[in-house]
């Protein structure tokens, strides 16, 4: 077993065949899907997606999935791998039984063999506002935003995302839910609540802190254990939902804070980053 | 289910989903946990009912349902202690504390949980061993 894993592997080079069984569907031609079996001579030291490769080159050329870097940056090569939603480039051939099955992400509509229809994703990435919403009233004569590394540090996981959409795929209650946002969107909604330069909290609150968004959230907690990026969107929405119940005792027990929910969320940012040791600068906002 | 605009869709295991996996297994007997620990509650609540009926309903519900529920309070009991377990095992998650600006490390969170834990659980012991006889 070591050996296989070690770098001076005896087993480079060497070629296996795998059975691969790929769930095919071409909306022109099929009612619905099926699979297709080929057999793949894969090296060992190969991913899932150089098999994938091997069969689009050599075996048949109308077999459609979404690929780029093949280094598990891109986020565009997840997929289901005996079950697993992973990023293929991600999935070693020598940690593959003999038989593998490949599957488009869960969760998803099929739009062709292994390509998922992802306009749902996205709408609700942009449904939560994942930027940066700076005060309308600065000026540049503010000048440029500081942000201290220990703030940086606050929210520099969830900015790993790289919307593979792998959680989604892991998340029961996106499968049960299809209105859910989600794992990935409500972890970058966290993400920008937490950054200092952002006063967007309020704007997003109404998408995030709905029955479709954290409360949605069982905490299976899947999706941080897929995450080929570590983010972690479990904490994220465990901790969107603290905030956003002590909000919702703040508004209940201070209703006088809370007239404006646009002064708010500026009251709330400048308390936030004065309390962190915000200079005069941050206290502005 | 294939779709006007040519998608299809699988539709999900509506009631078995979660037997296909290992962490949705376990995820659900977490969830189910809550069910035998709402058991137990019941039984304790019944208690105090009969007790405010004076001692004879009182003794009568230790022997009919106290003693008799022993098998199932051990069960209750191994409920419990997963559902703790897995609880306190994601609480840095939910919680990420922070002391003189630097986050507390995952373990000491835990940990902490573990200790008071074990310390509720030792004053409940005492109080039920010793406490009436103070």
């Amino acid at each position: 077993m070591n050996s296989q894993t070690s770098t001076s592997s005896p087993n480079i080079g060497k070629v296996r065949t795998l059975d691969i069984e790929i769930l095919r569907y071409d909306p022109d031609k099929d009612q619905q899907p099926y699979f297709q079996t080929y057999q793949v001579p894969c090296q060992e030291e190969w991913v899932i997606l150089d098999a994938i490769n091997y069969i689009k080159d050599n075996l048949d050329r109308t077999l459609s999935y979404r690929w780029s870097c093949h280094m598990a940056v891109c986020g565009s090569c997840g997929m289901m791998v005996n079950g697993e939603p992973l990023l293929s480039c991600h999935a070693f051939v020598r940690d593959m039984p003999d038989k593998v099955k490949i599957e488009p992400l869960e969760n998803f509509p099929i739009a062709r063999d292994l390509i998922v229809e992802m306009d749902g994703f996205m709408d609700k990435l942009s449904s939560v506002k994942p930027y940066i919403n700076a005060a309308e009233d600065r000026t540049i004569e503010d000048g440029t935003y500081k942000q201290s590394p220990e703030e940086l540090k606050d929210f520099q996981q969830y900015t790993q995302c790289i919307n593979c959409m792998l959680c989604y795929s892991a998340c029961p209650q996106v499968a049960l839910n299809e209105s859910f946002v989600g794992p990935a969107a409500l972890a970058l909604a966290h993400r920008y609540n937490l950054d200092n330069r952002d006063i967007g909290r309020s704007a997003r609150e109404d998408v995030v802190a709905s029955n479709d968004g954290i409360w949605e959230c069982s905490f299976v907690g899947a999706c941080s254990e897929v995450c080929p990026k570590h983010v972690d969107p479990a904490a994220a929405i465990q901790q969107t939902k603290i905030a956003a119940t002590t909000d919702y005792f703040k508004r209940f027990l201070m209703p006088w804070k809370s007239n404006n929910k646009h002064t708010k969320s500026k009251d709330d940012n400048s308390r936030q980053s004065s309390t962190k040791g915000g200079n005069d600068e941050t206290g502005k906002r | 289910m294939k779709l006007a605009n040519g998608n299809y869709i699988r539709p999900p295991a509506r009631y078995s989903w979660w037997m296909r996996q290992g962490r949705y297994w376990r995820y659900m007997m977490r969830e189910l946990s809550s069910l035998f620990i709402g058991i137990f509650c019941f039984i304790l609540v019944w208690g105090l009912f009969r007790l405010a009926q004076g001692e004879a309903a009182f003794n009568h519900w230790t022997n009919e349902l106290w003693y008799q529920s022993a098998g199932l309070c051990w069960l209750i009991f191994l409920f419990a202690t997963y559902h703790s377990y897995t609880w306190f095992m994601v609480t840095p998650k939910a919680m990420p504390i922070k002391l003189n600006g630097k986050r507390v490390a995952a373990y000491i969170i835990i940990g902490a949980h573990f200790l008071l834990w074990l310390f509720a659980s030792l004053v409940v012991w005492y109080a039920f061993i010793y406490g009436g006889n103070t």
